[in-house]
This record gives structure tokens, sequence and C-alpha cells, in this order.
């Protein structure tokens, strides 16, 4: 049936075997939708194997050489290609991981919904999943622009599985619009590519040779396309209206993994299929990253909704990996093989991270709000003592997304700024002198980062309950459980294993910039480059760390005095305290709001100090939303308004304008 | 330079079409419309007849048989029974007034014969210089839709274009297959039979056949 060319098809058979039994559990969930037991148990479960199955196939396919197949599917004529090379290896093993745990978790989390519902919901879960998979094994543009769309619009109704509400309606609206303005400049980009030959396989493209210019056309293209999908400032609206309306398994989907598809198809244009790099490229790449990563973190200091915290947190860590993209670019274009792959290596290794962390925060606020039914920081906290389970594993997420040793987050970001320090190396001298500031700028939103993951795990889980229903809150369930641990475990040992990771990472590094890290550590120690500039062991470091902690327990509990002494806490003199006394979401994030003010509209309603119930709201709004987005909105509907002029209800005129639409075709058709 | 009788005839009944789409551009009267419409299928019906005879084309005979039939016994009957019921042979406002649009008619007309020049020289049949009064008389029937304000009047003149049309086509090329033919005819019988429904259908909802009411039907 398949017609078969190369060699070693194996793991590509299989891969698209997945991709076709995701399909068809996707549509036999249809079937099922009178039982949610076959959901759950079945349709759900059997999900989550085949996306293991893909992680399987990723990490096989990392050092397997590239493999081809050619499927008799698509329009006459136009097939559908796929490629499985170590890139969609990568990707392809991100997907896996990182879907299995969010599945997992998602067979505990949907047992509160009907089952009709459910049974929609699980078909576009898998036709997600599905497209997903198409996107990174694609490779010819119209299976590409295929599963792209797939994937859209899929992800479009699971955004509004709650369409009974307005707002959720608009958010989904906002995100198909962007969505296809998206799509559309991606169109663009593979019809520049493919010349005119009418030829739209990669392979095709990838032989072409382009002048600069028309490789930057495509490149700007691409770039504001895949921007668009991964939340590049200015294009990023979507991203905090449509994460917080999803259900928070697909939120965890689509920031932990439909996000990163924009990187991968940003790094298959740039690198792989367009034959030209420019330098400048970079820079414009770099400065947008870099703005992205700072827009996002201020704004996810201030929010007091948590699932738009971490949305505004995902376009924080989606400006990273762009700012990451844009330095391995300069280094690229300038010769530097050796530091170009150090940076790739730190991208990939972020966006592997981030699917992990991002997922595993996004399921632990979804766990959160189905034992309190609150999304507002401000009615939660004090959760610790209810939810155990999900407040520790939700920790490990917060840690590893705060780039704390010894997690995952660490590692990648140190990477980076490693890079960063190594540009004096660049030939062109204003890069080198403005590169430092943009490693300054990585080093700021890496650090308030932290101060947002401060301010979401200590409102939510310490403390005291901000409402009386809180102490009701039911512990997630095994599923959920399970999933998170499994989203945690893939935390740590990243974090852990960083030598064996980059290890695997390195074919794809060594098949996009033609040479892999250099490791001058041991299996123990990674020491990019050089063993002497610097090098971080994160066994010994965990050992060392574990040690101390042990030995300062054993210490204070048993030799320093030994006993334990329950008293009421110091009380600065205030006799009464109650949970209401404490630091709020708005209050944490207030001076980020005091110093920034002038990027965000505030609107803030104070009380009267002589209302019996008082009522404070304060809202930080987006002012690119204000200054780009609503001129553009009114100049549409201006432009609207025009072309309605046309309909004027009297059939004469529209007789006029056929008329004339014959006269002038006459006309042009006698000269 | 002489021509043929048969041909001469056929450029008579040519020019006479385009008089009477000029007779039908100043006609203010519905019933008179119609008679005009009869008329012209007949002009029509007899120079697709002799062209049948002078050039022996016998297909062309059915094509002659199926124009009088429809376009000037049936089609006028029917045109006269809706006028007879809804009671609207009153006179036709039009958009414009009379004189404007037969001045428009002439530089449609020095247009289109214009334009038919290359084209006639191109085709290789007898009456090709007729081709230009055929174009005229679509123009001409488009002009009349435009200028009139009542649904009648529309449908009379798109029949009108749709006899240009068929006088173009049997004079550029000897007329279409008869199939084709057969398949225009039809569709104009039953797009006259829908639109003859319309006609009540818009009679019973606004009172009057004036397309002006039709314009509460725009968005805002």
């Amino acid at each position: 049936m398949f017609v078969l060319a190369g060699f070693d098809t194996h793991f590509l058979d299989l891969a698209w075997a997945g991709v076709l039994l995701w399909l068809v559990l996707g549509f036999s969930a249809l079937l099922a939708q009178r039982s949610k037991n076959v959901l759950l148990r079945l349709i759900f479960p059997l999900g989550g194997g085949v996306a293991l199955c893909m992680a399987a196939i990723g990490l096989a396919g990392l050092t397997a050489p590239p493999a081809t197949l050619v499927l008799p599917i698509g329009l006459p004529d136009l097939p559908f290609h796929l490629r499985l090379d170590a890139l969609s290896a990568f990707f392809l093993l991100l997907l896996g991981s990182a879907s299995f745990g969010v599945t997992v978790y998602a067979t505990g989390y949907f047992r509160s919904m009907k089952s009709a519902p459910l049974a929609l919901l699980g078909l576009w879960y898998h036709l997600f999943l599905a497209g997903m998979a198409m996107v990174m094994l694609a490779d010819d543009a119209y299976a590409f622009m295929v599963a792209w769309e797939v994937m859209a619009l899929s992800s479009y109704f699971l955004v509004t599985t709650d369409h009974d509400v307005p707002e959720i309606r608009r958010a989904g609206f906002l995100y198909l619009l962007i969505a296809h303005v998206g799509a559309v400049s991606l169109l663009l980009a593979f019809g520049v590519m493919q010349g005119g030959n009418g030829d739209f396989t990669f392979a095709t493209m990838r032989q072409a040779e382009m002048t600069p210019y028309w490789a930057s056309v495509t490149f700007l293209l691409a770039l504001f396309g895949f921007g668009a999908k991964a939340g590049l400032v200015p294009l990023h609206v979507w991203l905090p209206e449509a994460h917080p309306a999803a259900p928070s398994p697909v939120s965890a989907l689509m920031s932990g993994i439909m996000l990163k598809t924009a990187i991968y198809g940003l790094l298959r244009v740039t690198f792989d299929l367009l034959d030209v790099q420019l330098g400048w490229w970079g820079t414009l790449a770099l400065a947008l990253g870099l703005i992205t990563a700072l827009y996002g973190v201020i704004f996810a200091a201030v929010q007091s909704d948590m699932k738009r915290l971490l949305a505004w947190s995902s376009i924080e860590n989606i400006g990273i990996l762009l700012a990451a993209f844009g330095l391995t670019l300069i280094f690229y274009t300038d010769g530097k093989g050796a530091l170009a792959a150090l940076t790739l290596t730190a991208m990939l290794y972020h966006a592997i991270n981030h699917a992990f962390f991002k997922s595993l925060l996004f399921v632990g606020a979804g766990s959160v709000l189905h034992a309190t039914g609150e999304r507002r920081m401000g009615k939660l906290g004090g959760l610790i003592r209810f939810m155990p389970w999900t407040a520790w594993l939700t920790l490990i997420g917060v840690l590893a997304i705060a780039g704390l040793p010894p997690l995952n987050g660490f590692i990648s970001e140190w990477l980076l700024l490693q890079a960063f320090l190594l540009t004096p190396g660049l030939t062109q001298p204003y890069l080198n002198m403005v590169i430092p500031v943009a490693a300054a700028a990585v080093a700021l939103a890496a650090a308030l980062a932290a101060y947002v993951m401060v301010k979401f795990f200590g409102v939510i889980f310490l403390g005291q309950p901000r409402a009386p229903a809180l102490v009701h809150a039911h512990e997630a369930s095994w599923p959920e459980r399970l999933g998170m641990l499994w989203l945690a475990a893939g935390c740590l040992l990243l974090g852990l294993f960083p030598v064996q990771t980059i290890a695997a990472i390195a074919p794809v590094v060594r098949l996009l910039t033609g040479q892999a890290l250099v490791n001058a550590g041991n299996w123990l120690l990674i020491a990019p480059l050089a063993a002497e500039r610097a090098g971080y062991a994160p066994l010994l470091f965990l050992a060392v760390v574990l040690t101390v902690l042990l030995l300062s327990f054993i210490w204070v509990r048993r030799v320093y005095h030994g006993r334990v002494r329950r008293a009421d806490p110091w009380d600065c003199g205030y006799p009464e305290q109650d949970a209401r006394m404490q630091d709020s979401a708005e209050g944490f994030g207030q001076p980020i709001r005091h110093i920034f003010a002038a990027f965000m509209r505030v609107e803030r309603e104070t009380p009267d100090p002589f209302d019996r119930h008082p009522h404070y709201r304060g809202d930080s709004r987006d002012k690119l939303w204000l200054l780009l987005y609503q001129p553009i909105a009114r100049l549409t509907g201006w432009l609207s308004d025009q072309a309605a002029r046309l309909q004027h209800g009297r059939i004469q005129w529209y007789l006029m304008y056929s008329f004339a639409t014959l006269v002038f075709l006459l006309i042009f058709v006698s000269h | 330079m002489s021509l043929s009788y048969p041909l001469q005839f056929v450029n008579l009944l040519a020019a006479l079409l385009l008089l009477i789409s000029f007779a039908m551009l100043s006609q203010r009267r519905v019933v008179g419309l119609i008679t005009l419409f009869a008329w012209q299928g007949a002009a029509l019906a007899a120079s697709t007849a002799i062209i049948a005879w002078s050039t022996g084309q016998h297909h062309l005979y059915y094509s002659a048989a199926l124009t009088l039939i429809l376009k000037v016994i049936a089609m006028p009957w029917f045109f006269y029974r809706i006028v007879r019921q809804l009671d609207v042979n009153r006179e036709v406002e039009s958009m414009l007034n009379i004189p404007t649009t037969m001045l428009i008619g002439i530089v449609l007309v020095i247009f289109s014969f214009n334009l038919a020049l290359p084209i006639s020289q191109m085709a290789g049949t007898v009456m090709r210089s007729t081709l230009g009064i055929a174009m005229a008389c679509v123009l001409l029937a488009f002009l009349m839709m435009i200028t009139r304000r009542k649904a009648i009047t529309q449908v009379i003149g798109f029949l009108a274009m749709e006899n240009g049309l068929f006088f173009a086509a049997t004079s550029a090329t000897y007329g279409m297959p008869l199939v084709v033919e057969l398949g225009v005819a039809l569709d104009v019988l039953v797009g006259v039979f829908v639109l003859g429904i319309f006609f009540f259908q818009i009679r019973e909802s606004f009172e009057s056949l004036d397309l002006k009411h039709m314009e509460k039907l725009r968005e805002k």
C-alpha cells in the first residue's frame, strides 16, 4: 500500500501508524459517546499509550538516518510526503513524552464531564495530537499546511469546550483569527519557497537556490506566521485569553507542546529549507524574543488569575526560545559553529523543559480549579494542607520554571547565558556591544520569572485559605496524581542528567548547525566548550544539597535543642490575624506594576471609606491591545462599512455593477 | 457590391431587431413592452428561418420553431395574463428620463459596432456583419433592466437580452448546438415561471411590484 522510498522506514512507519491510531481513537470516541467508562478507561488511556510509543519512536529516530515515505492520500498528483529526521524525532519525543503525562492526567480530570461533550472532546483531543504529530512529520508544504490547520481547528474546538460562556467564545474567535492570519503568512512563505515551479515538496525546496532578498522575504513571512502561533509580541494577544478558557489538560497541551510546533517550523524553514541565512535575521529574532520575554514576564507578574498568569509565563518562555534562536542564527552566520551548537542545544533543551514544567503547572492549576472551582488567586490560599500531592508536585514545576538547580529549567537557562557570555568572539563590533545588554535582559526575565513563580505558589498553596469553602478542597484523583508525577519526574530527570540529554539532542544540533556541542566534562559534569570556564554537576549538587539539609535537620532537631516547641507566631503587635491580612496576588505584583506602569493600562476601582461592603478591583490591561489591535479592528470595521455601501438593496444598482463589469471586460477583450 | 436576397432580408430583420430594442427602451407601458417583445421574437424567428433556408443548416429550423412558440406565443401570452391579473399596466416609471436613455443607447450601439468589427472579420459566416447589432441588442436590453423599476420589466429585459445572445450566436457561428439551445430554451421557460410566481409573492408582501420596496431588505 505504501510507496516506500529510501531505507530504514521502520520508525517512520510506526510514527505514521501512531498518527492513524490517534485518528481512529478520536473517531471511536464519538461512537462511544454513551459510555463514559469506555471513554475514560479505554480511549484516553489508549491515546496515552500511543503518546508513549511516539516518545519512544522519537527517541529512536534521533539517531536513525532520515527516512521518507509517500502516502497515497491527499489530492490527485499531490500525495502526502512524510519524513523523519533528527529534528522531527526530537519534537516527536517532546510531543509524546509530555502528552503522555497530560493524557494520563486527563483520564482523571475529565471524570466530572457529561459523556456526550466528553466524546466530542475526545475527538478533538486526539485529532489535535495527530495534527501536531503530522506537522512534525510532514515533508511537503501541502501536508504541512493541512496538518497545521487540523491542529489549529481542533485546538479551537478544544478551547471552546465550554462554548456556552460568551467570553470563551470570544477567546476562541480571537485565537482562530490570529491562527488564520498566521496560516496565511505561512502559505505565502511556502509559496515564495517553491518559486513557481509547482513542486511543494520540502525536498525540492532544500535544493532551490534563493537570492538573499527572497530568502529574507520567506524568513519574515515564516517568522510572522510561526510567531502568531507561538505568541510572539505583538501577536501574543490570543494566548492569555485562550489558555484560561480551555480545560486545563488542553491548556497544558497547547502551551507545552503546540507552541513548540511553531519553534519546530521556524527551525525547519530557517535552517533546513532555506539555503542561505543572514545575520540580521538573528538580530531581529533576538530583539523580538527579548521583547516578548520581558513583556510576558512583566504581565505574568501582575496577573491575579492563575491560568492567565501561566499563559503570560508561556509567552515569556517563547521569548527566551526565540532569543536563543536569534543568537544561534547570529553565531551560525558568523561562522562560529561551536557557539551556534551551544545556543541551539540550550534552545532545544529549553523547549523540552518548558513542555514538561509548563504542562505540569497547567495541570496542577487544573487540579486546584477542580477542587475549589476558583481561578482567581485572591480566593485561594493554604491549599498545601488540603491538597499535599498537588502542592508538592506543583512545587517541583515551580522550582523548575524558576530556574533553580538541580531541576531542568536551570540547565537550559544556564547554557543560554553561557552562550551569551561567549559573544565577544563575534566579528561584528556593534553586536559585541549590544549583546551583553541582551544577556542582562535574559537574566532579568529569568529573575522575574522566579518572582512570578513565588507569587504563583505562595498565594495559591501557602498561607491561610482566603475563602472558608477552601477547607473542603479535595485532593486530586489518582490518575491526575500519576500524570503530574510523570511530568515532575521528567523535570527532575532532565535536570539531573544533562550530559545524557545533551548527547541525545546532539544529532539534531549536528543536523542544523553542522556540529554538536562539545562537552569538556565527563558523564557527571557538564562543561560546555571548555572545562575551565564553567561546569555544573547536578547529581553532585543534589547530593550536597541533600547532605546539608539532612545535617542541618539533624543538628537542629537533635543536637541544638532537640525539642519541638509550639507557640503562637510573632504577631507584629497585632493581636488578631486573619486570612485577609495576607499578601494578595495583586499586592505581590504591585511593585512590578509600578515600575512597568508604562506598558500597561491599569484600571482600578477603589472602595469608598464609608462603604459597608468594600470592593476593590484592579486590572492591568495590555496596552498593545489598545494601541495596535483596536485601531486595526476599527480600520477593518470602517473598510467593511465602506464595502457595505455597495449593498444598496436596489436591484438597478446591482445590475449596474454587472453592466459596468461587462462593458469593462468587453473593452479589455477588444484591445 | 450586391448581396443575395436572403442576406439582404436578414440584414433588414437585424435592423428591425435593433429598432425594436430602442422602441422597448422608450416604451412606457407594460402591455406595449410585451407586444414589442413578441415582435422582437418574431423578427428573430424569421431571421433564423431564413438563415436556415439559405445556408442549409437544418437544425436552425428547430431553433426558429422553438423561438416562435416560446417567445412569440407562450411568453407574451403568459405576461399578458399576469399583467391582467396583477393589474400593473400603468405607466412604467424609469430611473432616467427617456431621451437620456436613448442617448446612452446610441453610445452603446456605437461601442458594440466598434467592438464587433475585429470579431466579425474573423467569423466565417455569411451574415457576420450583424454581430454588432446582436451585441447592441444585448447591451440595450441590459440598459432597459437597469433603468426600469417594475419587476415585470426586468424580466422582459432579461428575455430580450437572451434574444440578443441568440441572435449573436446565429450570426457568428450559425447557432449553438441544438442540445444547448434546447437547454437554454427550457431554462428560460422555467425561469419565467419561477419569476411569475415571485411576482405574486412580491405583490403579496409589498402590495406593489415596484422594486424600490425591496431596498428594505439590505442589512442596514
